[in-house]
């Protein structure tokens, strides 16, 4: 039943991708289409929350094959708990997306590119969770790139968004080849595509190792890890506001699900040195990913690189499950994987609603430039406290859920004393520091990113005539403002709903956390640790009550309005503000030269020269000139040498064509 | 078992260790002397009371060597000698602080991966002692790797000895002759060096060593 | 259950009491090592007192963000230190935030001071934000990384619990915990603006990093972040107490003899740390902004260093 209601509300999707192109050219159009995905995405959302493969029971998973795609295979979708837990993520944010979009979609001048791509886009993320077959999955994760990049290219005449888009899809071709290939390894001789098929071959272990690299690769590259994120902060930010948030909240989930199908439950049994692996590349993406954030004072592209962190946080906790699960500890398994899920749901949260309160305020400024915006609390107040609530969500400050979900990484990471490989005893603080760090570096970014955006003075009269946006918006964002302070004060309550997928990855489950009293977060015993955001925010709640009430009662309550008193120096310019870039200059000055290789250059002109002073500041993104730059300066010499072949005679393209086939006719003779 | 011994001895390695760690920021070339005098004093410690819990006397002369020419003697000669050069400013560095401190880390964190489970059988404290012996060694030859002023590089040279004879007291059963001809050996090193030093002071006005590269094969 | 809610009422009242009588003896102990005669340490709560009855002047760019940041910060401050067992361990809240919650509430005192200081639009406010969250960027990781030793030794993140295990006789001598303990006092000292890394007593200086975040602030908002501020200094020094002097601490059953007892060693403690913090302040000089990040890069490494040390002498 839940999972035809899903698959229904997928061809609902799809249904309105149909009606979407005539309808783009109608006024009424836009909150049509938009109004039905966010029906389908309710629905489905319904579907799995309460269907039974979800995870507030394990119940069985549900299977259906259906007559399309490759004739006799058909196209096999299965609904289980991982894959309900998914569908609530994409579809709670596609919801929301939706919603946000009947208002937001209105200042689109070019809806005929975007409406009729928006539901494929929704339709194919969940179908690559719901899919139980190679090709069923492959295909909707084309589809899902393929959809999001034809959104990227909405205003494909901007010269910036010409250049995100190549890069995506260079990159997004590259991802689904590799896992073209970690299927075709994972399916053996025998060509089993479907994944009970691919669950019951025994693969030997370099077989598994090589698709652990290629999925890291596939898969990795599309979630944005380092060193291959470099397309996520170009083509995020080009897309509209709430596909942004889409691809930023949502499409970098169903990469992680990608992975976690694969290396957790369709490649058998783990070996050690994967977690290794994965929790190395944790570490350095949750650091870089924010430092690189931190540089930056584009609103869209910040919000960008820093999907880069916390994708590196998932990966972190996937990368303890990991190492738990192959040394045999169930239970610190589920803990981490609990801690990596909780995390892929809070970031889908507060990201889909930082993207947007950046696309409210590029709706009433224009700008997404912080350095041309400013005050615009006192313009935006509704944006400005969602706004604030996403920026505390997201530094993982109590009693929020981004606090809730590193918390429980935490926790994860301090058993891990009990492993018995020594790297992995060494490793392990090592990526905690790591992980504490970029927690740190959130919070400064995120100071920056709402301290420029909305407080200050207006740096461009842009940003001091902006208006509150319409109400669809708003109601968007106060709802998911909500939904993270939930999340964080019930935390146990999302953690038992995880328990189904963990007993289905990892065999364990975490303590039934809502019989508890006062709905704490106890995860191994009450001696070891608990958390209770419910009891912190009644007790802050209850202190601030008792600190109001105490200073209204005996403090003088006298206020007056006068200019600011910077030490005696006030200067009227809004100019002599502080920018996005001086904020983050000391920590530039501190962690910049080993990262970026920054290089601060003064030029002072000579007492009595009317010149002006200038400060250039280089920094260099050193991933793209070593990784990448070489990389295509092959393949462009690759393609010079065979560009030769296009000017043969037809002697010789036959000579070549028989030689291929002789080579690959002897190839298989051998092998067989 | 004697709950106090391991302690007290633990502390100690530990102690060098992180000494040894401290010798890596010092950019004044004073303050690298002074600490070196540290780690030579609290090496004396170390060995002493190892000579204290394993009941072995020679031990004992083990660490008055070391505090009397390690913790006395070389620092204030190469005090001196510093004060003869007229180098008496700053130490530069080849990398920065940070990252010279965090491959530090690392690599106490390889020595004692590399010696906890090797050394399974040993008794705890030999264990423990052995991956402090062999952080000390690795962080005397980062440190002669990272220097470029050949003072220092003794300095990291003479750290990296002190690990050495940690690591003899440790095992036990090391045979008094070994250390005595260790010590002399550094002792020799060491006055070869302080020569060596001066001539080529004389010669290219600096210690610095990078310089020396220029002059390498048959130039004058 | 009462009795709980008492207990814990008292030891919330308790910190906010003592709070400025431990700063003004910090400032009379440090008068008196400059040979001058300083104020009376009681002079905290009249400067409190004062600012409470005077008018709020606010600057005509701040929002309403300006107005409720001292009450976010003092309130995430006051129950931080509520939640840290000070003179009786297993108190009502104790259970509902460890070490890593606390310092997660800290950060979010710093997240709103921060943006108060960028609130009003001027330059001394954004140089005071910028600069304590460059601190705060390097400084949190280090007592992250303290916090991590302490819980991997003691077994639990929960306060309560390591305060039990150090007053067991098998903890010994061990490096690790002397590490985290230089740790967490150089954190304490850059979270507390004290000097060498901020000097709490300057003006118009362009070395400060506290003082310029709250400058705009006065009347009842400046004596919200002062007291705010003495709490802070409260807190770490009970932390520290509680985790490397915990005797004298009464523990959850006991009767209210033991209570006493618990809170005139919690008061001797706070003196004591009170007159060390005035001795280093007075023997040591302020250093350069840009020192500031190696000086805590050395906590972070030295806690780091202590969790590695932990496998060594684990293997006993």
């Amino acid at each position: 039943m839940a999972l035809d209601l899903i698959i229904g509300g997928i061809f609902a999707l799809f249904t309105g991708a149909l009606v979407a192109i005539p309808a783009c050219r109608h006024s009424l159009g836009r909150p049509v289409v938009y109004g039905l995905t966010a029906a389908a995405c309710g629905v489905i959302l319904t579907a799995a929350v309460l269907g039974p493969g979800a995870g507030l029971g394990p119940g069985a998973a549900m299977e259906r094959t259906l007559p399309l795609g490759i004739p006799w295979v058909g196209a096999h979708l299965r609904l289980d708990a991982l894959a309900a837990f998914f569908l609530v993520v994409i579809n709670l944010c596609g919801a929301a997306a939706s919603l946000y979009a009947i208002g937001y979609g209105r200042h689109e001048t070019l809806p005929g590119r975007v409406l009729p791509f928006f539901p494929v886009f929704l339709a194919a993320m969940n179908l690559v969770v719901l899919a139980d077959d190679a090709f069923v999955f492959l295909f909707a994760w084309e589809l899902m790139s393929l959809s999001s990049w034809a959104l990227v290219m909405v205003h494909h005449r901007e010269e910036e968004t010409g250049q995100a888009g190549y890069v995506y899809l260079v990159m997004a071709g590259f991802g689904t080849l590799c896992l073209l290939l970690a299927f075709g390894l994972l399916a053996g001789s025998d060509g089993g595509y479907v994944f009970d098929a691919i669950r019951a071959e025994t693969l030997a272990g370099w077989e598994r190792s090589l698709v652990l690299v290629l999925v890291l690769l596939g898969a990795g590259s599309k979630a944005g890890i380092v060193p291959l994120h470099v397309w996520l902060p170009l083509a995020h930010p080009a897309a509209p506001s709430h596909v942004s948030a889409l691809m930023s909240g949502v499409m970098t989930k169903v990469a992680v699900y990608g992975l976690i199908r694969i290396v957790f439950d369709l490649a058998g049994p783990p070996a050690s040195w994967w977690s290794v692996v994965i929790l190395v590349i944790g570490g350095v993406t949750a650091v870089l990913g924010v430092l690189y954030a931190l540089m930056q004072h584009d609103l869209k592209r910040l919000l960008a690189y820093h999907t880069v962190e916390n994708i590196g946080i998932i990966y972190i906790g996937l990368g303890l499950a990991l190492a738990f699960q192959a040394n045999d500890m169930p239970a610190g398994a589920a803990l981490a994987l609990t801690a990596a899920l909780f995390h892929v749901l809070n970031h889908s949260l507060f990201k889909s609603l930082l993207f947007f309160g950046t696309g409210a305020v590029l709706t009433a400024t224009g700008e997404r430039d912080m350095e041309h915006l400013g005050g615009l609390i006192h313009r935006m107040p509704v944006t400005a406290s969602t706004f604030l609530v996403g920026c505390a969500a997201i530094s993982a400050l109590p009693p929020l859920n981004g606090f809730a979900s590193e918390w429980l990484t935490f926790q994860a990471i301090l058993i891990s004393p009990n492993l018995p490989h020594w790297g992995l005893k060494f490793l392990v603080p090592a990526v905690g520091a790591a992980l504490a760090l970029a927690a740190a570096l959130a919070a400064a970014c995120f100071v920056k990113a709402f301290g420029i955006t909305f407080l200050g003075r207006p740096r461009s009269p842009a940003a001091a005539m902006a208006d509150e946006v319409d109400g669809f918006s708003l109601g968007t964002m106060i709802a998911l403002a909500l939904l993270c302070v939930l999340a964080g004060v019930l935390p146990g309550l999302v953690v038992d709903g995880l328990s189904g997928v963990a007993v289905e990855l990892t065999g364990s489950r975490l303590p039934a956390q809502a019989s508890l009293p006062w709905l704490s977060l106890i995860p191994i015993s009450p001696a070891r640790s608990s958390y209770n955001g419910l009891i912190l925010l009644v007790f802050i709640t209850f202190t601030s009550t008792i600190i109001a009430t105490v200073v209204k009662r005996f403090a003088s309550s006298a206020l007056r309005r006068s200019a600011a008193w910077d030490c005696g120096f006030p200067d009227q310019s809004p100019a002599t503000q502080y920018t996005a870039q001086s904020f983050a200059q000391p920590i530039r000055r501190v962690f910049g030269r080993a990262v970026f290789g920054a290089a601060e250059t003064v030029e002072m002109p000579e007492p009595g020269s009317l010149a002006p002073a200038r400060l250039h500041m280089r920094l260099r993104d050193r991933i793209w000139e070593y990784l990448f730059l070489p990389v295509a300066a092959a393949v462009e010499a690759a393609a010079g040498r065979a560009n030769a072949i296009q000017f043969l005679t037809v002697r010789s393209y036959l000579t070549l064509v028989f030689a291929v086939v002789v080579l690959l006719l002897s190839g298989l003779a051998l092998w067989r | 078992m004697h709950g106090l011994a391991f302690d007290v001895s633990h502390l100690l390695a530990g102690g060098l260790v992180l000494i040894s760690l401290m010798l890596l920021y010092q950019d004044r070339m004073y303050s690298l002397l002074n600490v070196f005098a540290l780690h030579a004093v609290v090496l004396a410690l170390a060995v002493a009371w190892q000579a204290h819990i394993q009941t072995a006397p020679h031990l004992y002369l083990t660490a008055a060597i070391a505090l009397l020419f390690k913790g006395a003697a070389i620092p204030i000669a190469l005090r001196r000698m510093v004060q003869r050069l007229g180098i008496d400013r700053t130490v530069e560095t080849v990398v920065g602080v940070g990252p010279t401190m965090l491959v530090g880390i690392g690599l106490v964190a390889l020595a004692i991966m590399v010696m906890l489970p090797i050394t399974g059988q040993a008794d705890v404290l030999t264990q423990e002692d052995l991956a402090f012996a062999l952080s000390v060694v690795l962080l005397g030859l980062l440190m002669m790797v990272t220097r470029r002023n050949a003072v220092s590089q003794v300095v990291g040279f003479m750290s990296l000895e002190n690990g050495l004879i940690l690591a003899a007291a440790g095992a036990k059963g090391m045979p008094l002759v070994v250390e005595i001809s260790v010590a002399f050996s550094v002792l020799i090193a060491f006055i070869v060096i302080g020569i060596f030093l001066f001539r080529i002071r004389e010669r290219f006005d600096t210690v610095d060593v990078q310089v020396l590269d220029g002059y390498r094969g048959e130039q004058p | 259950m009462i009795g709980d809610v008492l207990v814990q009422g008292v030891e919330m009242l308790l910190v906010l009491l003592v709070a400025p009588l431990m700063t003004g003896l910090v400032r009379s102990v440090k008068a008196r090592l400059l040979r001058r005669q300083g104020p009376s340490p009681l002079q905290p709560y009249r400067d409190l007192w004062r600012l409470l009855r005077k008018e709020v002047v606010l600057a005509e760019s701040a929002s309403w963000l300006f107005r409720v940041a001292p009450y976010v910060v003092f309130t995430a401050i006051w129950v931080g230190a509520s939640l840290i067992p000070t003179f009786a361990t297993g108190l009502l809240f104790n259970w509902s935030a460890d070490m890593i919650a606390i310092v997660a509430l800290l950060g979010t005192a710093r997240f709103f001071l921060a943006l108060a200081g960028l609130d009003v639009g001027t330059s001394f406010g954004g140089i005071g934000s910028s600069r304590e969250m460059m601190i705060a960027s390097v400084a949190e990781p280090a007592m992250l990384m303290a916090v991590f030793t302490l819980s991997l030794l003691a077994g639990s993140t929960a306060l309560s619990s390591v305060a039990h295990f150090m007053l067991t006789a098998h903890v010994g001598l061990r490096i690790s915990l002397g590490l985290v303990a230089v740790a967490l006092l150089i954190v304490s000292i850059a979270e507390n603006a004290r000097i060498p890394v901020d000097n709490p007593a300057t003006h118009l200086e362009l070395t400060m990093v506290h003082e310029a975040m709250v400058l705009e602030y006065s009347g009842r908002h400046l004596a919200m972040i002062e007291a705010a501020a003495f709490l802070k200094l409260v807190l770490y020094a009970s932390l520290l107490a509680c985790i490397f002097l915990p005797w004298g601490l009464a523990a959850a059953g006991d009767g209210p003899f033991a209570y006493l007892i618990g809170i005139g060693t919690y008061l001797l403690k706070l003196v004591l740390a009170a007159i060390l913090l005035a001795v280093f302040e007075t023997s040591i000089a302020k250093m350069r902004v840009f020192r500031v990040p190696q000086f805590l890069g050395a906590a972070l490494m030295l806690g780091l260093l202590g969790t590695l040390l932990l496998f060594v002498s684990r293997s006993l």
